[in-house]
């Protein structure tokens, strides 16, 4: 599914992604942990192409296609998925226009139909049901004056709607109550297949007791360090970053 | 110590003077008008176009934009509308031709003056804005204009449209000065629009009187074929417990100064004042507004959203002033502007003058480009970057064009808006 092959990246002239080599086969959920600082969101903006990082060496592999070169949306499209960790409020556009927008832009660029008005509410109601997103919140305007909890529930259902091939949730566990952090696991559980990805970013091991992973890996300073399976997590519960904030220095 | 600069010196000055020593004796109005206009044109004769080193014109120098003063057009009506629309072409009114709804009484103020009370004269020639030079000559010349009364009571459903036009000949003036009395418990709303298909230099003013409990919404838009210059004032006093809201879309005009000068003077008086400038290539917009709480409980909004590309240049200068008796007022100014090109430039300048202990006032401005943050969340779910950056310029802009309450004003300006982001696209 997702090739990662020493990837280098710089922003600003600094290297934050120092060598970093992973690989997420189709249906896994990989869990990426590390201490704050040592370049998760970066990868994640990384992946999903966001301008202003220079990659200086390395690949990025999507189902045996080189993604580098593409825009962001052109990776969103080809079925990249990226969940926010500060998802941003966009004033005046309200979550419908902008759901339709992203769903449509998706499908014009695959070669698709656009959505009919019916079934692309049918579709909305749909998931907002599940994830506990009313009609008011659809109404209003991108994630302005939503509650931190609102906010990543908003990017589940966004995941839910565009039914991507790799799910990136960057942090999507922290704000979040215990209720909240139910629902957002159940949400994506329910999209957990055979053909569907997830690289589920977290500092914390509590995510993983709803999103159980595949596989673990730590990411220190710019590079997996240690990769291993659900156990890791629990190891690093228990005895924190240390040891590999000390390896990588 | 300070030598007085002669006032008159530039050629469009001038011949702006020449066109009043010509004008003045065939202007509509009596004696009292007549001794006005004279009054009006010593100020504009002291003081000569507005230029940088007057405060309120600093970012909009008229000596510079106006090298030349086009001659003053002389006028004629034209055929009337049919709908509820009042013409104003080349400064000359020409009545709808319509049945009114009840309550509404539309005069040509050519008419008006002709043996105007003293009541209808202080009404249209205000102190407010009258030691403003273009003001002051818009005084002296204006011979047309509409005179818009709603009877105390009377709720007028219907959107009066003023239709600003100019015939197609050669480059030319025109000046025209309406005001719109609304008696007390009364409802209306107006919206001006301004075409000029060839090069116009014009000079609207616009004045409200609303009486208490009355209520009266305004929207001001540009046409396609704006002005190149155009001076639009406009001048509310606002009375108890009644509410004024004035809307601009500006997309189109080189050369635009949009100023207002609004007074709450009853107790509870609510003011609103809103707009959307979306400019580019070279033209350039100033909303200046002086807003004033003379009595307690006021509350005033401004709101105002700009977007630059090309080398365009907005000025926004907002003041607002609460006199010390004026406890409790409620006073709330934003200016926000988005500049999508280097070259595009926006001056922001927010104002308090508050002479009055117990209120609460305040005011933000800021001017930036389009966030990177945002286009990239877009991007991120399949969102090409232009049209990325289209939603967010709309959204923002949007945020404003609600406050429009007519549906059928607020959608064609949403479709404006459109148009122009999809042209900018293109
Ligand atoms: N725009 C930037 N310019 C310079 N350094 C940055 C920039 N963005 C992030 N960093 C640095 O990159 C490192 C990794 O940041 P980030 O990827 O956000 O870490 P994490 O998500 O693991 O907490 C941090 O040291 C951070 O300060
Ligand atoms: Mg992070």
């Amino acid at each position: 599914m997702l090739t990662i092959t020493d990837l280098h990246a710089n922003i600003d002239g600094k290297e934050i992604l120092k060598g970093l080599s992973l690989t997420v086969k189709p249906g896994e959920v990989a869990a990426i942990m590390g201490p704050n600082g040592s370049g998760k969101s970066t990868l994640s903006y990384v992946v999903a192409g966001r301008d202003g990082y220079e990659v200086t060496e390395g690949s990025i592999v999507l189902n045996g296609e080189d993604i580098l070169a593409m825009d962001a949306h052109e990776r969103a499209a080809k079925g990249i998925f990226l969940a926010f960790q500060y998802p941003l409020e966009i004033p005046g556009v309200t979550t419908m226009t902008f759901l339709k927008a992203a769903m449509n832009a998706q499908r014009k660029q695959r070669g698709e139909e656009e959505l009919t008005t019916p079934d692309f509410i049918k579709r909305v109601r749909a998931a907002a049901d599940k994830l506990g997103v009313s009609q008011e919140m659809l109404r209003r305007a991108l994630n302005v004056g939503f509650s931190g909890g609102e906010k990543k529930r908003m990017e589940v259902l966004q995941m839910v709607l565009l039914e991507p091939k790799i799910a990136i949730l960057d942090e999507t566990d922290s704000g979040l109550d215990i209720d909240a952090l139910r629902i957002v696991a159940e949400g994506v559980n329910a999209l957990r297949s055979p053909d569907r990805s997830f690289l589920v970013i977290t500092h914390y091991q509590r995510l993983l007791d709803y999103i159980v992973p595949d596989s673990v890996h730590v990411l220190s300073a710019g590079r997996i360090v240690k990769s291993g399976d659900k156990e890791l997590a629990h190891e690093l519960e228990k005895n924190g970053y240390r040891d590999y904030v000390a390896d990588a220095a | 110590m300070n030598p007085r600069p002669p006032a008159i010196r530039t050629k469009a000055e001038t011949a702006l003077a020449d066109s009043f020593a010509h004008a003045s004796a065939s202007l509509p109005g009596g004696d009292a008008v007549r001794g006005l206009r004279t009054r009006a044109f010593d100020v504009f004769h002291e003081r000569g176009l507005p230029n940088r080193r007057v405060e309120a014109w600093h970012y909009t120098d008229l000596r510079n934009f106006m090298r030349e003063a086009y001659p003053i057009a002389s006028g004629a009506s034209v055929a009337p509308a049919s709908g509820l629309r009042v013409i104003i072409h080349d400064g000359v009114c020409t009545l709808p031709s319509c049945a009114l709804p009840v309550g509404l009484k539309l005069t040509a103020m050519r008419d008006a003056l002709a043996g105007a009370s003293d009541d209808l004269i202080h009404a249209l020639f205000p102190d407010q804005g009258a030691d403003d030079a273009m003001v002051a000559f818009n005084a002296a010349m204006a011979r047309d204009g509409v005179l818009i009364e709603v009877a105390p009571g009377a709720q007028i459903d219907a959107t009066i449209e003023l239709s600003f036009t100019s015939s197609g000949d050669a480059p030319h003036g025109d000046i025209s000065r309406s005001l719109v009395l609304v008696g007390e418990g009364a409802r209306a709303s107006i919206v001006e629009s301004h075409a000029a298909p060839v090069k116009v230099q014009r000079n609207s003013a616009l004045i409200f009187s609303i009486k208490a409990e009355a209520s009266l919404s305004h929207v001001f838009e540009t046409c396609a074929d704006s002005p190149e210059l155009h001076v639009s004032t406009l001048i509310a006093e606002v009375g108890q417990d009644a509410s004024f809201s004035s809307l601009a879309f500006v997309s189109a005009g080189e050369v635009l100064r949009r100023q207002a000068f609004v007074r709450g003077s009853g107790e509870r008086a609510k003011i609103a004042l809103r707009g959307v400038s979306l400019l580019k290539g070279k033209q350039h917009a100033d909303t200046t507004l002086v807003v004033e709480h003379a009595v307690p409980h006021g509350e005033s909004r401004e709101l105002f959203k700009t977007i630059l590309d090309g080398e365009a240049s907005g000025v926004f200068q907002g003041k607002v002033v609460v006199k010390p008796h004026a406890q409790k007022t409620d006073g709330g100014m934003k200016s926000q502007a988005i500049l999508l090109s280097d070259d595009a430039s926006m001056y922001n300048k927010p104002e308090l003058e508050i002479f009055a202990d117990d209120v609460v006032c305040g005011h933000g401005a800021t001017v930036g480009q389009l966030d990177e943050d945002q286009i990239f969340y877009l991007m991120a779910r399949g969102i090409p970057r232009v049209q990325a950056e289209g939603m967010i310029i709309e959204g923002f802009a949007r945020e404003v064009l609600e406050f429009v309450e007519d549906e059928t004003i607020r959608e064609r300006l949403g479709a404006e808006l459109s148009g122009w982001l999809a042209r900018r696209a293109s």
